[in-house]
């Protein structure tokens, strides 16, 4: 585990990145991830996507697949792709500052 | 009074739930009711699942694999053949493709998982069954054989899709098997064979994973991780070979691909309100096997959400559970929520040797012995393990189907005889699909 700091504020982040506690996550911290991970821009579609995440985490326990994604979120697989080009369930995790998305056994 | 248990689906869980049924209400009666068991199934065909991997090598045939599901059924139970239209949970009753109602007291989810193969761009188009194929289900594995017969050298690739899938370990033992067929074959060093995943390692857990990714590379099988298939392109296009293009982009270029396609449940599964979710997987109770749809609906198997391995053996340990709950249900008492996820795989790694793996929700696969400290050997290869993989056969059609528990092999996960890492920061941590 390790300490960053976004839009200001102290952050827990684990070893590969992601958020120790999604409810320390801001819109602002957001924007400055993307940035960091190449999206100069979040666009609504973006947007939809991250809260869409989110929600799915709180309502769930974990982040949706990209299948998933792909298949509830309104975005297509390739346009998710598109969107997030390192991996959409990975990074678009990251961002929504929830943890990975789990794989499955 | 009759009481009516109503099983969809006529395979390793249906089939072990009835027997099981009926063997407990054959002595015990319901308050003085009769309890009438029926099983629902589109078709006749009970397939030995586990038996697929080993027909591509010729090492297991057609119709060693495939008996009648009602001859798996004790006579008392009755078996209807026909496919099922939905579940109408509000008035408790099955509809049939042929308009038939079914009404039912208690009813299980047992029909586990198809293939999703429409869902990958062009994986049935050219190419399909020739080049491209999946040894998934009985056609594709003998159409397979005959591939594998008449190659000569050249790539392959083992491509999953997606997860989750069944047996997440197949795909594994296919790498290893191709390895010891041409290597009997004497044409090895003409045969490239690459295993393509959606996932970061050769398998999900840490420990596991990391042995797994070992083998691989000690019987040469090039890994590519994190590969989320876009598109299969079966046939040369422009002096191009056919190949495997990811949606990141990234291309794996093949003589012959074994893709291993989208899981999902189903179908009835999505026309039925409020029952499964998005991929018609049914929401259950990971401990009680109760679904989230309505107290009298249970399930078991592939078929559920269950964050545990989609394998026959998880499905044997649910049985035990899920038949005490439904007596438990029918009798107004509270349900016992006892199953842990415990799993027990058999990994073939070739050459007459295999692995096992032994774990459930808590706890990963570590090595060790199985079932104590004197057992089988625990995520290495070994000669006994390879026995103990094709006695296993035997033990499916005649104990475990049978709904009789396998002496020394209990629903739970035995602790003693693993050897736990070091750091146990992975123990705690509960994978889930």
């Amino acid at each position: 585990m390790s300490t960053a700091t976004m839009a200001g504020v102290e952050v827990r982040l684990n070893d590969e990145g992601f958020f120790e506690d999604p409810q320390q996550w801001t819109e602002a911290m957001a924007v400055e991830m993307a940035k960091a991970d190449g999206i100069d821009t979040l666009t609504d579609q973006h947007w939809t996507v991250l809260k869409f995440m989110r929600k799915e985490f709180f309502e769930k326990g974990t982040g949706p697949t990209v299948r998933v994604l792909g298949k509830t979120s309104g975005v297509s697989v390739k346009d998710l792709y598109l969107l997030f080009p390192k991996g959409p369930a990975k990074m678009a995790a990251r961002i929504a500052g929830i943890p990975k998305p789990k794989g499955c056994i | 009074m009759t009481k009516r248990i109503v099983i969809l689906g006529g395979g390793t869980g249906g089939t072990l739930t009835a027997n099981r049924l009926h063997r407990h209400f054959k002595h015990h009666t319901l308050q003085g009711e009769h309890v009438e068991i029926t099983v629902v199934d589109q078709d006749d065909h009970h397939i030995y699942q586990p038996g697929l991997l080993f027909v591509p090598f010729g090492l297991a045939h057609h119709q060693e694999i495939v008996r009648p599901r009602q001859a798996q059924l004790h006579k008392d139970i009755q078996f209807v053949l026909q496919p099922i239209d939905r579940v109408d949970t509000e008035r408790d009753t099955v509809v049939l493709e042929d308009g038939r109602e079914l009404a039912y007291d208690v009813l299980v989810i047992a029909t586990g998982v198809g293939l999703a193969t429409e869902e990958t761009e062009g994986l049935t188009g050219p190419g399909w069954n020739e080049r491209v194929f999946t040894f998934y289900d009985l056609a594709g594995a003998t159409g397979l054989e005959a591939a594998l017969a008449e190659f000569e050298g050249g790539k392959i690739v083992v491509n999953v899709v997606d997860m989750p899938i069944k047996c997440p370990v197949a795909p594994l033992e296919f790498c290893f098997l191709a390895d010891w067929y041409f290597t009997e074959r004497g044409i090895r060093d003409k045969v490239e064979i690459t295993y393509a995943t959606p996932l970061d390692g050769a398998f999900t857990k840490p420990v596991a994973s990391a042995a797994l990714t070992s083998l691989l590379a000690e019987k040469g099988v090039h890994l590519i991780t994190e590969f989320n298939t876009g598109e299969v392109v079966g046939e040369s296009v422009d002096g191009e070979s056919p190949k495997l293009i990811g949606y990141d982009g990234r291309e794996v270029p093949f003589d012959l691909a074994v893709v291993i396609p989208l899981h999902s449940g189903a179908a009835y599964v999505g026309r039925s309100e409020g029952l499964g979710d998005d991929l018609n997987f049914v929401p259950t109770d990971k401990r009680t096997l109760q679904t989230n749809a309505k107290p009298n609906v249970f399930a078991i198997g592939d078929a559920t959400n269950v964050p545990a391995s989609k394998a026959g053996s998880v499905t044997h340990f649910e049985g035990e559970v899920l038949v005490d709950n439904i007596i438990r249900f029918l009798d107004d008492k509270p349900l016992d929520s006892t199953f842990d996820g415990h799993a027990n795989c058999f990994i073939e790694t070739g050459f007459g040797k295999a692995l096992l793996i032994d774990f459930n929700y808590e706890t990963e696969p570590l090595p060790g012995h199985f079932p104590s400290a004197l057992g089988m050997p625990l995520l290495k290869e070994s000669r006994m393990n390879h026995l103990g993989k094709l006695m296993f056969q035997w033990v499916y059609w005649h104990a475990l189907l049978q709904g009789r528990d396998i002496p020394g092999i209990g629903a739970t996960m035995p602790e003693r005889g693993k050897n736990h890492p070091e750091s146990t920061s992975h123990d705690t941590e509960e994978l889930t699909v």
